[in-house]
Order: C-alpha cells, then structure tokens, then sequence
C-alpha cells in the first residue's frame, strides 16, 4: 500500500492558504465599507483611512477578487 | 438490447431512493450554518441549495462514468442484485443516521454498501483494499483536520481584523459571503453526487446489456438523478441540519462564514488536485474549527464524539446491511422480493420514529432541553446498529442481518416466510430509538 503523501500535503497547504486567504480578504472588504468606531486609532492599514474613499475602493476591490475566485470556483466545478 | 428487465428497473428505482436521502442527508453540509446565523431562512435555504444541486446535475458527466473509483472491480460478474444489494444498504443506513441527526457521508454509505455485496457475491477479489485505504480511508480522516484548521485560522483572522468593529456592521457583510460559499458547496455536491447515482444507474444499465460499456447516462438518468437529489434535499434532513448548525457549536455570522468559505475552498481545491475529501467530513470538521477559532466558543465534545463514532461506522455498518441483502437476492427472485419487502419495512419504521419527535424547518434552529434528545436517540440507535465484539452470537441479538438471515434464509421457503422472519430486526433499531 502505498499512501499518497505528496497529494495530501498538498491539499492540505493549497485548502489552508485559500480559506484564510478569501476569509482575510473578504473581512477587509467588510471592515472597509463598515463604519469606523469612534474616539479609537485603528492599526489595520486598509481601513485606517475610515470609511472614506480611499478604503471603499479598497474594500471593493476586496470584493472583487473574492467574486473572481468564486468564479474560479465555478469553473473548477463545470470544467 | 434496449429491454430493461423488470430486475433491472428495480434497481433504477432503489438508485433513486438512494440519491433522494443523500440529497435529504447533506442538505446539512451546504445549509446547516447559513441556517443557524440567519443569513437565508430555512425555506429558501433548502429551496436554493435543491435549485443549485440540480443544476450542478447537470453540469458533467465526468464522474459517472467511474462510480466506485476503482474501489470494487465493476468488470468481476457485477450483476443488478449485487447493485440492488449494495443500494439498500446505503439506503438504510443513511436513513438510520438520519434518524439519530447525525451527518455521516452518503458516498461512504453508498461505497460501504457495494463493497459489502460484492464482498459476499463475489467474493474478496472483488474488491480492491489499496482503493479503500486510499480514497475513503485516508480522505475521511484527513478531511476534518484540514478543514478544521483552515477555518480555526480563518475564524481568528477574521475576528482579529474586524474586532474594532460593530457586530450589526459586518453581520451583513459575513451573511452575503456565507450564502456564496453554500452556493458553492451546493453546486459541487449536485455534480458529484447526483452523478453517482447516474453512474449507479449507467452500470445497472450496461450489465443489464440496456447500454454499451463506458456509454454517457442517457438523458433521461440525468434527469431523473438530479429531480431525485433536489428533491431530497429541498424536503431536508432538518435533524441533520440542526445537529451541525446548533448542536457541535454556537455558531456566529463570522464563524459561519469562516467554516462555510472552508469548507468550499477546502472540498473545491481538494477535487481540484485530485485526491478529493469527503464533503460531509470536510462541512463538520469547518464547523468544529470554526467553533474553536472564537474567544469563548465551545464545541460539544460529546456530539462531536458521536459523529466520529457515525463516520468509523458508516462503511462497516452500510456493507453489513449489504452483505445481508445480497446474499438473500441471490437466492432468486423471492430473494430480491424480500429485500426489497425488508427495506421498505425498514424505511417506514424509521420514518414512523421520527414522527414521534418530528423536526422540521419550524424547530430547525430550537435548542434548551430537546439539545438532549438526539443523544438518546443515537446511542440506541448505534447500539442496535453496530456489530458487537462479542460474535456472530451477539451479532445475532443485535439484529445484525447478515448474520441472521443466513441460517433463516434458506430454509423458509418463499418470500412470506423470510419476510416474516425480519421484521423484528427492522424494528429493533427503530423501537429502541424511540424508547
């Protein structure tokens, strides 16, 4: 028998590294376009600007690739 | 060549039935959290997953064609009982985990199922060890720690980076991204497990001589297979739902987005790469990690502890029921009648026990003192279910039916006597689940 470890390993680094990627991703969407607390610095960089314009950008930018990906998604399931 | 034997058309049926509780049995998988934080209500939750589960139906063929995955040697003398055989297995047991609200894979139950008949017609060489150990063994242990990690990670991250930010803010936020993922699992789940039973259906076929060897399912199993997986799951295994939705964990928006985006990337990269992890291992494991991955989140050992003691039984257990059942069809055509006599009687004795406590999309999301109620029920049920240690003695009492049929069998001639045989072991595991 012969276990396949290659395979797994790998499963295993490219399922970790796009699960906290999409999720990282798409919370910086969220913090971006939410509004920000008040009377408190904030350390993230892509909300620091607040809810202005420069982080809704970004924010949708976010959101975008979290659209292409899911797309990806997609076409790994039709393909 | 196109006639269909009345055998045959029995097996077309039993395939559907199965397809229809996997559909029921991993509703869960897509919907459990989206259900549980309130991002789609129950209805609509099940009436999208359905929706998408047959469109992905009918999205490829690609795995239709190998069913088993090499796992048992479809070329060895398979013939329909053995299919037939195999399906009822499945079918029971899915039904029975069913009962307890327990996920456990489809895929397993269905591979269980085949591998036990094939085992007991034709015998050890049917079945190839090395695909077993490497693609149900291995995925179904590894699955839970991959997607358990990835969304434990995950589920840190995103309260880390939102943490200085309103909860009613993001709810929304996380709600939109969890009804994407789900649709994704959906999807997935349509092309790959509705295409199980078309291959299922393909095989009866061609053994049946219906269809030529490595033909693509007509149009009218493609059809068919995806009606009957929507269907299932649009009537959802609400106990299921509510065991993984409530039951391991409380689950928050965050979490819920966190396990369900696991969940897809992990079943989707997984399948991609070509060593693809059970769904429903991959689902609970997300929801485990998910449930670890907040300050202050709790995962239920105890549940969590029984579905692991489900996933270990499922292979087993389905192949068990299977094994039983082929040796009693190959007794002939009383033999197939009892089965299938059995098996109904089995299904609605089920079915009446959980009538007794029902669950459905009113009460999905209901916890306090029913939380108590599934453990009752699956520790009876797992008990009548599960073969004991003891021997084919206690076996026996169990109401383990390959071992029971096998001295009754033959010697009652005709269905109605064999028949009359079973009914106490079809019951006893619904009795006891209810007591």
């Amino acid at each position: 028998m012969n276990i396949d470890w290659a395979a797994l390993g790998q499963v295993f680094g490219v399922s970790l590294v796009v699960t906290v990627g999409m999720v990282g991703v798409f919370t910086l969407g969220i913090v971006g376009t939410s509004r920000k607390p008040r009377g408190q610095g904030d350390g993230t960089a892509a909300a620091g600007a607040g809810p202005g314009a420069l982080a809704r950008t970004g924010a949708y930018a976010c959101f975008a690739l979290c659209a292409a990906v899911v797309a990806y998604g997609i076409y790994l399931i039709v393909a | 060549m196109e006639h269909i034997t009345l055998l045959i058309g029995i097996v077309i049926v039993t395939a559907l039935v199965f397809d229809f509780t996997n559909g029921f049995h991993d509703t869960a998988n897509a919907m459990a959290t989206t259900i549980s934080t309130g991002a789609l209500s129950p209805r609509i939750a099940v009436a999208m997953s359905a929706a998408l589960n047959l469109l992905g139906a009918f999205l490829s063929v690609e795995v239709a064609k190998t069913i088993s995955g090499g796992i048992i040697d479809e070329s060895a003398g398979i013939r329909p009982e053995v299919i037939f055989a195999g399906l009822v297995g499945a079918i029971v047991w899915n039904l029975l985990t069913w009962l307890a609200g327990l996920p456990s894979s489809s895929s397993h139950a269905l591979f269980g199922g085949l591998i036990g008949a094939t085992l007991v017609s034709v015998g050890t060489g049917g079945v190839n060890g090395d695909a077993v150990i490497m693609k149900v063994v291995i995925p179904a242990v590894a699955a839970p720690f991959v997607a358990g990690l990835a969304s434990l990670l995950a589920t840190r991250l995103t309260y880390r980076v939102a943490r200085n930010r309103d909860e009613r803010d993001t709810a929304k936020g996380y709600r939109a991204g969890q009804i994407a993922s789900a649709a994704l699992v959906s999807l997935a789940h349509g092309t790959n497990d509705a295409q199980k039973t078309m291959g299922v259906i393909t095989l009866a076929l061609v053994t049946g001589g219906a269809v030529a060897p490595h033909a693509d399912p007509p149009l009218w199993v493609i059809v068919s297979a995806g009606l009957a997986i929507a269907l299932g799951t649009y009537l959802g295994g609400w106990r299921i739902i509510r065991t993984m939705g409530k039951g391991i964990t409380d689950i928050q928006p965050p979490q819920g987005f966190a396990a369900q985006t696991g969940a897809a990337a992990v079943i989707l990269s997984s399948s991609h790469l070509g060593f693809a992890l059970s769904t429903t291992q991959v689902c609970s494991g997300a929801v485990m990690g998910a449930g670890l991955g907040r300050k202050g989140g709790v995962v239920r050992w105890s549940t969590a502890g029984r579905m692991v003691i489900a996933w270990c039984l499922t292979l087993p257990a389905a192949a068990l029921v299977s094994g039983g059942a082929a040796y009693l069809a190959e007794r002939g055509d009383w033999g197939v009648t009892a089965v299938a006599v059995l098996a109904l009687a089995a299904c609605g004795a089920i079915w009446a026990a959980s009538r007794r406590k029902p669950v459905d999309h009113t009460n999905v999301n209901a916890t306090g003192e029913e939380a108590t109620e599934p453990a009752g029920v699956i520790t009876a049920a797992l008990q009548s279910v599960a073969p004991p240690p003891a021997g084919p003695l206690a076996a026996d009492a169990a109401g383990a039916p390959a071992a029971s049929s096998a001295p009754v069998a033959p010697v009652v001639p005709g269905a109605p006597g064999a028949s009359s045989a079973q009914p106490p072991h079809d019951l006893a595991p619904a009795a006891a689940a209810t007591s």
